[in-house]
């Protein structure tokens, strides 16, 4: 074990050789915005999103694969690294149906805390409004391809973790999407353990247990009266 | 086989030259127009006037001249003097040919006449080329093992097996300044050199053949021309660098290639070149062919890789480069197709040779495949630093019926177009690289005042957003996107406001995207931005809120009616 000494914003950091930008940038307490990345399995560098500047490098490098080394002096944050993030989420956003308001994540998904932490309030771009599916064969989660970002978060847990190998990717470009098996509906995927660590690793709502989306909630009828009338008897104002 | 099989091989092969040698065009593009129906009544009509054996009707690779094929070349020796079995074609250069005109063809050799079209030998097409790379290309038989050994085929290898060190070798390539002609213009010395410092047990040396570039096809010419050039090139990498083990990836749309590579690596195999203990020395060395499935991102090297291995082609971020961990994790070697064929002509004839041709920083020739508005739509090699004027106008023959050319797009959807006004730059990595392109594998498509340059951009980018592998959003996304507003200004929908955004995405997309293709992506819409500015500009609508920046801070007035 060799150490290595580099700054990270200003900040002097010690870390292994072995370890990611990343990883030490997150020990030494400094937040640097991921989606793709996942404790636990492999660095895939998609997202884009982990980007910093090293001086004397030309091309920006991804934290998430790029092992710390002497002397290096990394920014995690600048101008134009803001501004790239922002618009790698706007992207997002545009390609596929991403709509907070109806969604399973809603308040717990990383896109959408992403997106308020990078201050992305609009979208330039043109939605795409593609048609994609809901497979919903699977007798305990759902996905929900409207709300994929591609991350292959699931791809991984699913390979490495369970073993099963049962999610995958197929298709390439804009048309590329997380299939089950040999593309074949999930309920019907043999090779599914029904473990559930791909909806764990989902950083959004695409994978999700069954049950919990907004479609699935069960109207209470009784609360009708409670609706029209607390404001009445003040039954809204907390004590 | 030791040196003497060698010799004997090819000294049998040149005692079997005929007086005449008829050459007849069997690669992909004159095979299209059947110049194998052309081949058979060739053969029909020497056998019809009974001149078996003094005429030899031989299929060989690309005789350059693409648009006017089929090409058949008729060689007589003079009289008294025998006919050389591989010197450059002198004799004349019959175009068009169909098979009814085989017997005129025939019949020329015993003094008749024939109506046959005929080329021009003294056309600057040909005598401005220099040949290394295709140097047997139209001139040897692709599909016979003897007839490139006649042409001095495997010399170099023996040399280098028999005679030379691995750090010779790596000495000779790195001297004669060779880089790498996929495009990025790696020094191919220290890219040997990497990986043979690695000190792994298993190494690998692949060839690179998948070209996918739209409208370039110099691979698939050298592929189906000379295929033990690529051969022999290979495994004098793999000694250098001391991998035992090659795989040629080469794109299943090339059919034709793909079957002379297997006839080439078939016989090489029967003859102790490829397997164990060539030429009686220790070096064992095994190629295997990959076929691709369509991917144009399967030319990027770590998805190449991932694609041999069996796994779904997508880029993975670099370092580690391929020289250190590759290929099942073991040290790999990328080639290009036209870089390995440039090796062992470079060990026969010596670094210095080599070194003399070209630039100061880039040595020896390229092959361009030209295409596009231009009149003589074919192969050309040339010396590095040949000017763009001569290789597309005294060569290529300028535009067809009178045209002016306006743009010559090279390196493909990863570079730009030169403006009519730079025809004067010497054709180098550096040069190009200025102007807002890249040498690329070879390209060149020329335009002409028809074209209009916002549907070049956008053919390229709707050619990246579909061969995209959708790994990272940048280039998944971003391509889409800037697909859509370069439509939107050709529909004359957009305003100066997109104008800026679709700069703003040729940025990002080219700083944040995970590999080769997405980095490069915009390169098309940024070189003609930088040169044909006013195409877009024309097409623009009037932004009354875009203001004098176009960031949408405009007079009071004109943002009034937004609020």
């Amino acid at each position: 074990m060799a150490a290595k000494t580099l700054t990270i914003d200003g900040k002097q950091v010690s870390a292994d050789e072995s370890v990611t930008i990343l990883d030490a940038a997150t020990d030494a307490g400094i937040k640097i915005p991921t989606l793709c990345h996942l404790d636990g399995v492999y660095d895939v560098g998609a997202c884009r999103l982990c980007l910093v500047e090293v001086a004397g490098i030309s091309k920006l490098l991804p934290a998430c694969t790029t092992k710390v080394s002497e002397g290096m002096d990394i920014k995690t944050d600048s101008e134009r690294l803001r501004k790239y993030r922002r618009m790698t989420l706007e992207l997002l956003f545009a390609e596929r149906n991403h709509v907070c308001a109806v969604c399973v994540d809603n308040g717990h998904c990383e896109l959408q805390a992403l997106a308020y932490s990078q201050g992305m309030d609009h979208v330039r771009y043109d939605y795409c409004f593609p048609k994609w599916e809901v497979d919903n064969t699977h007798t305990l989660f759902g996905m929900d391809h409207n709300r994929c970002i591609l991350c292959t978060r699931c791809v991984r847990v699913c390979w490495h973790i369970e073993g099963a190998g049962t999610k995958n990717v197929s298709g390439r470009g804009g048309k590329a999407r997380i299939i089950t098996d040999l593309n074949q509906p999930w309920g019907t995927a043999d090779t599914c353990t029904k473990c559930g660590k791909c909806v764990m690793a989902c950083p959004t709502g695409a994978l999700f247990n069954k049950g919990s989306t907004v479609g699935e909630m069960e109207r209470d009828r009784t609360k009708l009266e409670f609706i029209v009338t607390a404001r009445e008897k003040k039954q809204w104002i907390a004590d | 086989m030791v040196i003497d099989d060698l010799v004997a091989i090819a000294e049998k092969e040149r005692a079997a030259q005929k007086k005449h040698v008829i050459r007849c065009c069997m690669a992909a593009g004159c095979m299209s127009s059947d110049s194998k129906g052309v081949k058979e009544a060739l053969d029909k009509a020497v056998k019809e006037a009974g001149l078996e054996d003094q005429v030899e009707v031989r299929g060989v690779g690309c005789m350059k001249l693409c648009c006017q094929g089929p090409l058949v070349q008729v060689d007589s020796a003079a009289e008294g003097a025998t006919v050389e079995v591989n010197i450059l074609g002198q004799g004349p250069l019959y175009q068009k040919v169909t098979p009814e005109d085989a017997a005129s063809l025939i019949a020329t050799l015993k003094g008749g006449k024939t109506n046959v079209q005929m080329g021009d030998p003294k056309d600057p097409f040909f005598t401005e080329q220099f040949s290394i790379v295709l140097a047997n290309s139209g001139i040897v038989n692709p599909e016979r093992i003897e007839s490139y050994i006649a042409a001095d085929g495997y010399q170099a290898l023996h040399d280098v097996l028999r005679e030379m060190t691995p750090k010779e070798v790596l000495d000779t390539i790195l001297k004669s300044g060779l880089r790498g002609r996929g495009g990025a213009g790696y020094p191919t010395g220290l890219k040997w050199a990497t990986v043979a410092k690695t000190a792994s047990p298993q190494k690998y040396v692949i060839c690179n053949a998948d070209e996918g570039d739209p409208g370039a096809f110099m691979d698939r010419s050298v592929l189906e021309s000379d295929p033990h050039s690529v051969l022999e090139g290979m495994a004098i990498a793999a000694y250098a660098v001391g991998a035992t083990q090659g795989f040629v990836y080469v794109r299943a749309e090339y059919p034709l290639a793909i079957s002379r590579l297997q006839t080439a690596i078939k016989q090489a195999k029967q003859h102790g070149l490829l397997g164990s203990g060539i030429f009686e020395s220790p070096f064992n060395f095994n190629i295997d062919l990959r076929i691709g499935a369509g991917a144009f991102v399967c030319g990027e090297e770590t998805a190449l890789m991932s694609s041999v291995e069996g796994k779904r082609g997508t880029p993975r971020p670099r370092p580690p480069f391929p020289a250190e961990s590759g290929l099942w994790g073991s040290p790999t070697l990328i080639n290009n197709v036209e870089t390995l064929a440039n090796v062992a002509p470079i060990i026969r004839k010596g670094a210095e040779w080599f070194a003399g041709i070209g630039t100061e920083k880039s040595k020896g020739t390229k092959v361009f495949a030209l295409a596009g508005k231009i009149t003589n739509t074919g192969l050309i090699e040339v010396p590095m630093g040949t000017t763009l004027r001569k290789i597309v106008e005294t060569m290529g023959g300028g535009a067809p019926d009178g045209g002016k050319i306006k743009a010559v797009q090279t390196g493909g959807p990863s570079g730009g177009c030169i403006p009519a006004e730079a025809l004067d730059t010497p054709v180098d990595y550096d040069s190009l690289t200025k102007l807002g392109s890249i040498m690329g594998s070879g390209g060149m498509i020329v335009m002409d005042e028809t074209t209009r340059m916002v549907d070049v951009a956008r053919f390229f980018m709707e050619f990246c957003m579909d061969e995209s592998c959708g790994k990272c959003i940048p280039c998944r996304a971003g391509t889409v996107q800037m697909h859509n507003l370069l439509t939107k200004i050709l529909g004359r929908k957009a305003t100066i406001r997109d104008l800026k955004k679709l700069e703003e995405l040729c940025d990002m997309v080219k700083s944040t995207s995970l590999c080769g293709l997405g980095q490069t992506a915009p390169n098309p819409v940024l070189s003609t931005l930088r040169f044909f500015r006013n195409e877009y500009t024309e097409l623009l609508q009037e932004d009354l809120y875009a203001g004098p920046n176009g960031n949408g801070n405009g007079t009071k007035e004109a943002l009034s009616p937004m609020i």
